[in-house]
């Protein structure tokens, strides 16, 4: 038997707003009970520096103990509702996007080592023939220099994928976190 | 599944990242080799399993702006399954979709178009697939609309999909197009996919899904990444006695 073929992307083009945003995420523990607070910001530019005011980034990440809400992991917990750990923002007119969410726990590598805290994330936009995807680690973890994904990277462009601490706010720890599609800082993707 | 994941990328069929003749991939597409990842619990993770608020009116596109009225164009069903790479049918998985009215416009607030909008369509529908991995909408046939890639450009007439599947790696957005129009071969986005696998993203007219003296039908079956390994089912062939 022949299998089917994948179905190849498309771009997800300027006009999906009013599908996918009508259901956007941008607080992914609003029961504030899944770990230490986080706030999340950043701009989204292309390669000659512009923003990019018509991308859609999509977030996903397991809460403060390291749990994903998925049958893989813990489908089955008691409290398995209360955190999804997605979360879905467009950017706005200045290419920047924002979300509240929680610390992510520590979840082991398939090397059977530890990985430092992170949230993977997918960018769509026009222009976009296929997602892009990275990862957001935080700045100040002392696990990084341990994380395997961390350590596979160009040292030279592992800060990329790092979020900058930018203050902390009644309790709620903020940082910054650019993303470059192209040019001399370019942000490191992954193939996925 | 276990940790070994899911099947690559289909790269024969993928587009690139970078196509000049769509040239807004000129300054938005990664320069720098993409870096391998190896797919831990992140990735063979993801959302689509929570995701699964629908209501059934969700998925008629022609009465669902809520208006009472009923959308104006050639009424239409669109249906298929959601399958993996080994043809097992994905079911539960959500599936959002958006369009252009039957005149090429989208209700977006960006589309200049100077073609009317419809009060009574506002193009975006989603539904659950079912036990057997099918998905079904009722819509009206979207209409092509120009843009500024080219002189002359034509967008051929397209319904956009997103899905998630079962893992972050499965997620996928993308096209599926009508067969016979004259416009695919003139259009850089679906260009981007090699010629030879546009059948993967082209609907086929199927006269079992037309309804009689309603809508016309056509069928479109939507294939993610599958797993890398069968997994070891418990009772199935192989299972310990």
């Amino acid at each position: 038997m022949t299998t089917p073929g994948q179905t190849p992307s498309q771009t997800i083009g300027p006009f999906f707003h009013d599908a996918l945003m009508r259901d956007g995420v941008d607080d992914l523990d609003p029961e504030r009970r899944a770990g230490d607070p986080v706030v999340l910001s950043g701009t989204l530019t292309d390669g000659s520096g512009a923003p990019i005011d018509d991308a859609m980034l999509e977030v996903w990440q397991p809460d403060g103990a390291g749990r994903f809400l998925h049958p893989l992991d813990r489908w089955d917990a008691v409290d398995a509702q209360s955190f999804v750990g997605f979360g879905r923002v467009a950017t706005d007119r200045s290419g920047g996007f924002r979300l509240r969410t929680v610390m992510p726990g520590r979840i082991p590598h398939p090397s059977g080592e530890d990985q430092a805290p992170h949230l993977n994330v997918h960018v769509f936009a026009r222009g976009l023939l296929y997602r892009v995807m990275t990862r957001i680690y935080f700045e100040g973890d002392a696990s990084h220099a341990t994380d395997p994904v961390l350590r596979a990277c160009d040292p030279a462009r592992r800060h990329t994928l790092v979020a900058v601490h930018s203050g902390t706010e009644e309790g709620v720890a903020h940082y910054r976190f650019d993303i470059r599609l192209q040019g001399d800082d370019e942000t490191v993707f992954f193939a996925l | 599944m276990g940790t070994e994941g899911f099947r690559p990328r289909d790269d024969a069929a993928f587009p690139p990242l970078d196509h000049p003749a769509y040239r807004s991939t000129e300054l938005r597409h990664p320069s720098r080799p993409l870096q391998p990842l190896e797919q831990g619990l992140t990735e063979v993770t993801g959302p689509g399993p929570a995701l699964a608020e629908v209501r059934p009116e969700d998925a008629d596109l022609t009465t669902n702006a809520g208006t009472g009225g009923e959308a104006i164009g050639e009424r239409i069903i669109v249906t298929g399954r959601v399958l993996d790479e080994d043809g097992t049918p994905l079911p539960r998985t959500l599936v959002e979709i958006w369009q252009a009215n039957a005149a090429g416009r989208y209700i977006h607030g960006r589309d200049q178009h100077p073609a009317p909008l419809d009060p009574n369509f506002t193009g975006v529908g989603r539904c659950i697939t079912d036990e057997d991995g099918v998905y079904r909408f009722t819509t009206v046939r979207p209409g092509a609309y120009p843009w500024r890639n080219h002189p002359n450009a034509w967008r051929p007439a397209h319904i956009h999909f997103s899905l998630f599947g079962p893992a972050f790696v499965t997620r996928i957005i993308t096209q599926m197009y009508f067969p016979g129009d004259p416009l695919h071969a003139l259009d850089p986005i679906m260009g981007a996919i090699p010629r030879e696998h546009w059948d993967r993203v082209i609907a086929a007219y199927d006269h079992q899904v037309t309804q009689e003296e309603w809508a016309l039908g056509f069928r479109w079956d939507i294939v993610l990444r599958g797993p890398a390994a069968t997994p070891f089912e418990a009772g199935g062939a192989g299972a310990l006695a």
